[in-house]
Formats: structure tokens, C-alpha cells, sequence
């Protein structure tokens, strides 16, 4: 066999053909050894790149700001002392049942289907553990989701596998999906090798096919349909369930008011950053705009309509921390929500599975292939072998220390802010470290007063 | 006690709201069976919704979006026309319309069966996953799109992109179809599917002629992506 046949047939990397720097030798800044990687890829396959996680560029994030602690001119709270509350009311404006969580960080919607059953059980005991809610996701709603998350937020998604009005009234809120921050304007996506006999069942497809959801709903289109089938289903369960609609950060401006005029008690927001079980990688890093800036132009929204608070807003997209959260919060979010840290937390990627990532071509901390349902840990993955590696309590058990650990460090900035919630964190209490970041969050670039942009009309 | 013996409750819909309907129809989830009469409906949406329970309901007029939405069990009749969605993802029960429905009829419906006496539009039987759908007249474009289990038994014409991305449904058609839909193929009319069509024809109320219709169904070439397929997407 030729290089050239090499090239064409061989799949996988070859860490002996890896090329090594010396010196005089100047890798190209664009044409650095990954997009040559990738082009060789493309040569060779003819088709995009289908992976898991989120975006991995690097794009203006929570990290480019910074909490000015109280001194003369404020001062702070105890630390071990004063509370600083965490609770949040979800879905006060039109449901006869809200939610109420203990902590303002929630579980984002990932599929049975995506995740093994014992990972979505593992979801449940964790936020039910530190009184949260988790989402269902794009597969129905897993028994054994329902059984062990005390609240359960049920999504109805352009597919609607497995959707059911007994589970409707089953959940505690309904989610409608209209787009998620990994791939605004696209469809789910689950490979052949994950559609398992319980699988196919659940979503009423053949075993084994590429399934592809729709990207737009089945029987609705636009903001005046979309009022009309939120009152359906409020209709269908007696407006006790708080409704929720998910987009995709991109116009978030005019998408919230459309949203909030059509009726939702919640807006979930998902930047750019946020996960994906499986999408095309140009997808991922090509399309939406980061959580940083989409938040404060959701508030400017809900604000000019008078109805900030009244209706919530939950966001997500690459929130890790205590402080990616309440950085969140204090640009006007009333909750967070996390799924690929969730998932990290239960044990993904870690570094104790290193040998079951080298045996699949990949390395703990860059392990992406979720589609593929060949996890060593038994998370992303419907093979049964497995996932019966995964211990369903011990992942909740972690996933409930994360949260509650996440939950301290924004009581802590809170706190340290002089915040007796971590709702009272504002704006006002931020400066930014980039002028990017000063101008997409409206927060003043530290030590001056100059936020870019802001005396230009929005 | 059938539905058929028990005294009709009428609603008014000129006097109570669809909220109180709704909730009436609700209360009777688990109970006995009853049958109801809705009258001046006046193109409401989300009308019989939600329903759990062995009841008959007719609607004497036209009705708005999402008629018997996940109807479950219940028998719901219209004697009018009906707008979007109706018995979207209906579980099981029966649903009848006796004139025009518009798009996305029975739209991911996983159970029952939906007649239209009349023509349906656009999209009828999107996505639909168990559902069996008889519609006397003509069906619009992208009809059975993505349709994923059940029947669509269509007794007039249907549109260009029938059967656009199917699945496992089964697709009849007694008229001219004007376009195939991608991996959507003729395929052999077996001793089953003229049994299956035949019931169907009965359970729906429509007079035709087995032998008269085509049966359409998936190629099953777009289950697993192949490059050389790029072009048909």
C-alpha cells in the first residue's frame, strides 16, 4: 500500500505519523495542524464532521469578568454568618403550579437516547438531591427519569418521539424547543448505533437507522402559531404547568419578545457555548452568538415589555462555575443550566478512564465522540455492556456535591457584593477584562468608565 | 353502559368558554361514558383537547387549531371544517371531520384513527408514528413527510412529495400522485396490505374500491447516510 492509499483509507490517528516541530520549522497560523487534519478528513470521507460537546473555539465568556467586591463605598455580608439566599420561582406569570428550586442552576434536556438510562437516573438523583429539575430531552420521558427526579421539566421538540399527554401531565413544566445554542436552525441527530431495540421503541423508528429530527415543528410556524399551541397545551393540562420555550441565542432580542408575546412563563436561553449530543462541528463553532451577549439583550427585551421577573429566564451555554453562574444572574438571568458540566461532573472525560479513550482513538479531556456510543464510561452510550458501568447513585451523589459546591461559590460572590440573594447581584457589580466582553455584557472595561457601544441605540 | 345510551350534556360555546369545556370533558377522565354536543364552536382553537375517556363529543361548526389534540380514547365528530393540527398526535380513539382539514393533520400522531371527509392539507400525517389516517378526497404537498408508523389511506389525489423521508408507514393512494418525495417509492400491493387497506376503508367510512389503489412506502436508501446519497438531501 501506497501513502497515498494510506491516505485515502486510513480513519483514525496514528500517533507515529504525528508530526514533531523542530526548530526553523513555522507551523501557519491557518493552516495549523488541526485544519490540515481536517482537510485530509474531508478528502477522505466527503462529508462534515458529526462530534458531541460544544463549541471549542474560544469566544468572550463569563471568565472576561470580574465581581467588584464591597469595600468603603459598599460592604459585604458574613460569609459563615448572613444568608444569602439561592431559591428561585419559575413560572409565576400564567401557570396555577410554578416550580420552586432550592438553587438557581438547573439540568439542561438531554435525551434517553444520548444518554444511557443509568446517566439520566444519575441526573435525577443529583438535582433532586440539592432541589433542582432536570429536562427530558429529544426521546420521551424515561421512566426512570420521572422516578427519581422530583422535578421533571418535559420537553416537546420538532420530532416529538415519544411524546404522550400522560407524560404531559406527568411533568412538572413543558418545555417547547424551538432551537438549542449548539445548532440554532437544526434538527436532533442520533446515529444508527445508538437507536437500541429500547430506543427505536420509545421513538417509534426501525432499529439502527441515522435518525434525523425535523429542525422545524410539525404543526406549528412563526410567533402567532406558536401563541396558538401554547394554548393547547396549557388547555391539555389545566394551566397548572408552568411553559417554558427554548431558543437558540442568535436575535435574541426580538425572539424573546416574540416568545414572551406568545405566551411563555419561561425563556431558556442557550448561547453558542452550549452542548450537543451529536451535531455537525461547523454547526457547533459556526453559528449563534456566545451566552455573554445574548443575556443582556434578552433583559433589555423582557425590560422595555415590563416583563422582567415576571416572565423568567433561565440561560445556559458553557456555565462551569459558582461564578460563570453568578455572572449569569447578575446580568439579569434568573437561572442557569448546565448539561455538558453535568455530564463532566458524573464522570466524563476524566482522566481515571484513560485507557478506555485510547482503545477508541480519543484521550480523557478531548473526548468528543458522543455520537458514536462507544463511551468507556457508560454515559454517552446505549450499548448495555457499557452502561452497566456506570453506577447510577455514585453519579448522582457527584452531580448533587458539584451543584451544591457551584451553589457556594455564587452565594460567596454574592456575599462578597453585600447580596443577601444571589438574585440582588446586578450588572453594576461587574467590569469587564476585554473590550469585547465590556461591550457585549454592557459592563464598563475595569478601571474606567467606557463600556463600548453604549451610546449607540441597541 | 355504551356512549350510545347515555343522555348528551350540551355546551354552548356562545355561553361558557373553551377553558370551561375543557375542563368539564377533563373531569370525566376514568368515568363512566358520556356524549356531549358542542355548539357554536365559532373556528376555536385547542376545542377537545387532552381528552382520557370513553366519551363521544360533536362539534356542530368549523374549528380552529389543534381539534382532539392528543385525544386519548375518546370519539370527537365535526361537523364543519377544521384548522391546523387537528388530532395532532392523538394516542388512540377515533376522530371524524366531516368537511376540510388544513396542514399537518394528525401530525405525529402515535395511535387512533383520523377521517377526513373532505380534503386535508398540506403535510397530513407529519411525522405521524401509529396513527391510520382515511381521507376521502385529496391530501396536499408533503404528505406522510417523515412518517414514522401507521396508514395514510388517501381515496382522491395526493400532492407533489408524497411521503417525503418515510419510515415504516404505509402510504394508499386511489388518484394521481404528482410527485414522489425523497426515498419514497411504489411498492408491491401484497394479500396483507389489501386486507389492511380494506379494514381501514371500513373503520373510515369511505366507499372505495381496494383494488383501484397503489401502495407507496419507504426505499429504506436514506436510513444510514452515504455520501453518494448527498444529493437527494
Amino acid at each position: 500500500m501506497t501513502e497515498f492509499d494510506a491516505l485515502s483509507k486510513e480513519d483514525g490517528f496514528r500517533p507515529e505519523l504525528a508530526g514533531r516541530w523542530r526548530p526553523g520549522l513555522r507551523e501557519s497560523a491557518l493552516f495549523d495542524r488541526n485544519a490540515i487534519h481536517e482537510i485530509h478528513r474531508m478528502a477522505r470521507e466527503g462529508i462534515y464532521d458529526i462530534r458531541g460537546f460544544g463549541a471549542k473555539r474560544r469566544v468572550p465568556h463569563f471568565d472576561d469578568l470580574l465581581f467588584l467586591g464591597a469595600s468603603v463605598s459598599r460592604y459585604p455580608l458574613e460569609g459563615y454568618r448572613e444568608k444569602c439566599a439561592t431559591d428561585v420561582t419559575l413560572g409565576t406569570r400564567f401557570a396555577k403550579e410554578p416550580i420552586q428550586l432550592e438553587i438557581p442552576i438547573t439540568i439542561a434536556g438531554m435525551s434517553f437516547g444520548a444518554l444511557s438510562a443509568p446517566a439520566k437516573e444519575a441526573l435525577g438523583r443529583g438535582a433532586s438531591a440539592v432541589g433542582t429539575s432536570t429536562t427530558t430531552g429529544d426521546g420521551g420521558m424515561l421512566p426512570e427519569e420521572r422516578d427519581h427526579s422530583d422535578k421533571l421539566v418535559y420537553q416537546i421538540l420538532p420530532s416529538r418521539y415519544g411524546m404522550n399527554p400522560d407524560d404531559l401531565r406527568r411533568a412538572d413544566a413543558i418545555e417547547v424547543v424551538v432551537g438549542q445554542g449548539a445548532k440554532p436552525g437544526g434538527g436532533g441527530m442520533l446515529l444508527g448505533q445508538k437507536i437500541s431495540d429500547r430506543v427505536a421503541e420509545m421513538r417509534d423508528l426501525p432499529k439502527g437507522v441515522d435518525q434525523r429530527s425535523a429542525c422545524r415543528h410539525p404543526d406549528w410556524t412563526g410567533p402567532d402559531d406558536l401563541e396558538i399551541k401554547i394554548g393547547e397545551l396549557r388547555e391539555i393540562t389545566d394551566w397548572r404547568k408552568p411553559v417554558y420555550v427554548k431558543i437558540g441565542a442568535t436575535r435574541t432580542y426580538f425572539d424573546v419578545a416574540l416568545a414572551v408575546k406568545a405566551g411563555a412563563d419561561v425563556i431558556v436561553l442557550d448561547g453558542m457555548e452550549g452542548g450537543t449530543a451529536a451535531s455537525q462541528d461547523v454547526f457547533i463553532e459556526h453559528v449563534g452568538i456566545p451566552i455573554l451577549a445574548a443575556i443582556p439583550e434578552a433583559v433589555r427585551s423582557l425590560q422595555e415589555l415590563g416583563m422582567h421577573r415576571e416572565v423568567q429566564l433561565i440561560v445556559s451555554g458553557g456555565i462551569r462555575s459558582g461564578a460563570d453562574a453568578a455572572k449569569a444572574l447578575a446580568l439579569g438571568a434568573d437561572a442557569v443550566s448546565i448539561g455538558v458540566a453535568a455530564v463532566i461532573a458524573l464522570g466524563d472525560n476524566a482522566p481515571e478512564f484513560e485507557q478506555g479513550y485510547e482503545e477508541i482513538g480519543s484521550s480523557a479531556g478531548f473526548y468528543d465522540d458522543w455520537h458514536e456510543g462507544r463511551d468507556p464510561v457508560g454515559i454517552s452510550t446505549q450499548d448495555e455492556e457499557l452502561a452497566s458501568r456506570f453506577d447510577p447513585e455514585l453519579g448522582g451523589r457527584r452531580l448533587a456535591n458539584y451543584l451544591r459546591a457551584m451553589t457556594l461559590e455564587a452565594q460567596t460572590l454574592a456575599r462578597a457584593c453585600g447580596k443577601s440573594h444571589v438574585h440582588n447581584l446586578e450588572p453594576e457589580d461587574m467590569v469587564a477584562l476585554t473590550f469585547e466582553a465590556a461591550a457585549m455584557a454592557k459592563v464598563p472595561v475595569a478601571g474606567t468608565s467606557w463600556v463600548p457601544g453604549a451610546d449607540s441605540p441597541g | 353502559m355504551s356512549p350510545a345510551e347515555a343522555t348528551i350534556e350540551s355546551v354552548d360555546l356562545a355561553e361558557v368558554d373553551v377553558r370551561e369545556l375543557n375542563q368539564r370533558l377533563h373531569d370525566l377522565a376514568g368515568g363512566e361514558p358520556s356524549r356531549w354536543r358542542v355548539t357554536n364552536p365559532g373556528g376555536a382553537h385547542a376545542l377537545a383537547v387532552g381528552l382520557d375517556a370513553e366519551v363521544e363529543v360533536e362539534i356542530d361548526g368549523h374549528v380552529g387549531y389543534y381539534c382532539a389534540g392528543m385525544n386519548k380514547l375518546a370519539t370527537v365528530r365535526v361537523h364543519g371544517n377544521c384548522g391546523t393540527g387537528v388530532a395532532e398526535n392523538i394516542m388512540s380513539g377515533t376522530v371524524i371531520v366531516d368537511g376540510d382539514s388544513s396542514q399537518s393533520a394528525a401530525a405525529t400522531g402515535r395511535g387512533g384513527l383520523l377521517v377526513v371527509k373532505g380534503s386535508a392539507s398540506a403535510r397530513c400525517g407529519i411525522s405521524m408514528k401509529g396513527v391510520d389516517i382515511v381521507v376521502h378526497g385529496s391530501v396536499g404537498h408533503a404528505g406522510g413527510f417523515m412518517a414514522q408508523r401507521g396508514a395514510l389511506v388517501i381515496c382522491g389525489d395526493a400532492g407533489p412529495d408524497l411521503g417525503d423521508s418515510i419510515y415504516e408507514a404505509h402510504i394508499y393512494v386511489r388518484g394521481e400522485v404528482a410527485s414522489l418525495g425523497a426515498d419514497c417509492i411504489e411498492k408491491e400491493m401484497r394479500e396483507e396490505h389489501r386486507s389492511e387497506l380494506a379494514a381501514l376503508l371500513e373503520r373510515g367510512e369511505a366507499d372505495a374500491d381496494v383494488a383501484e389503489f397503489r401502495r407507496y412506502g419507504s426505499a429504506r436508501e436514506l436510513y444510514n447516510f452515504k455520501v453518494d446519497n448527498a444529493g437527494a438531501y
